[in-house]
């Protein structure tokens, strides 16, 4: 049972490490991500968000600009789902130390 | 279960570190428009500063720098300080956190966005600090009462 574990584990390694193979390099500028314009032919966003994030904001980071302003209200929805977790840990273990008293 | 054991040199190099890494924090937060960084980073650091106190040197301690009550304000407070941005940028004409609408006289729009992101990231960070050390007060309770 244990060799057929490993066995199972080896396999997803082989998979994974296949699947890698085909991955573009990183950092070529021929990728599709970095073009122009997609496969399908419409125009991409991030050409936009690179080109056009310090002229609209001023920061040179172009990650915050694109976290703080381009897409800020899934931000927004992250704050709130951190918020969310303390009130959750607040209710779970407030309910214990009352049990145990 | 194990008592709480008081080591003099471990307390004094965390009372020497955390104002370091607190100062730390607050420059992550407002050096994310130059550099990696940002409201998450800087809050997870100011975070460690505050928890560092409080297991270094017991609950008792640590409620003397930041008491357990002021953690749950701290938190909406932040929550407050991101949608208040927007909500006023809505009001004075934009869209929900459209940062260029914000009513400050005498800025362009370019540089009104540039201040609107570093307040949200203010508010982003006092909620990570506070809810991170929310999650360890709320573990900790009544350990050391036992």
């Amino acid at each position: 049972m244990k060799a057929l574990k490993i066995l199972t584990l080896v396999f997803f390694a082989a998979v994974l490490i296949y699947a890698s193979l085909d991955l573009p390099y990183r950092g070529d500028p021929g990728n599709y991500m970095h073009a122009e314009r997609s496969m399908t032919d419409t125009p991409v966003k991030g050409s936009y968000f690179i080109q056009e994030a310090y002229n609209d904001a001023r920061t040179p980071n172009m990650v915050t600009v694109v976290l703080g302003d381009y897409r800020s209200i899934d931000t927004f929805g992250e704050q709130v789902v951190i918020y969310a977790v303390g009130l959750i840990t607040l209710l779970i273990f407030k309910k214990r130390r009352r049990d145990k008293e | 279960m194990k008592r709480h054991f008081e080591s003099p040199i471990v307390l004094l190099g965390a009372r020497l570190l955390s104002p370091y890494i607190m100062v730390f924090g607050w420059y992550v937060i407002f050096h994310g428009h130059y550099s990696p960084g940002g409201g998450f980073q800087g809050g997870a650091l100011l975070a460690a500063s505050v928890l560092l106190i409080r297991v270094a040197g017991g609950a008792h301690l640590g409620n003397l720098q930041i008491k357990e009550w002021v953690n749950n304000p701290i938190a909406a407070i932040g929550v407050l300080i991101y949608f208040g941005t927007g909500l006023v940028a809505a009001l004075a004409g934009g869209y929900f956190l459209d940062y260029g609408e914000l009513p400050i006289p005498g800025v362009e729009a370019a540089w009104l966005r540039y201040i609107g992101i570093l307040i949200i990231e203010v508010g982003i960070g006092l909620t990570v600090m506070a809810v991170l050390v929310m999650i360890y007060d709320n573990i900790v309770t009544g350990e050391d009462n036992d």
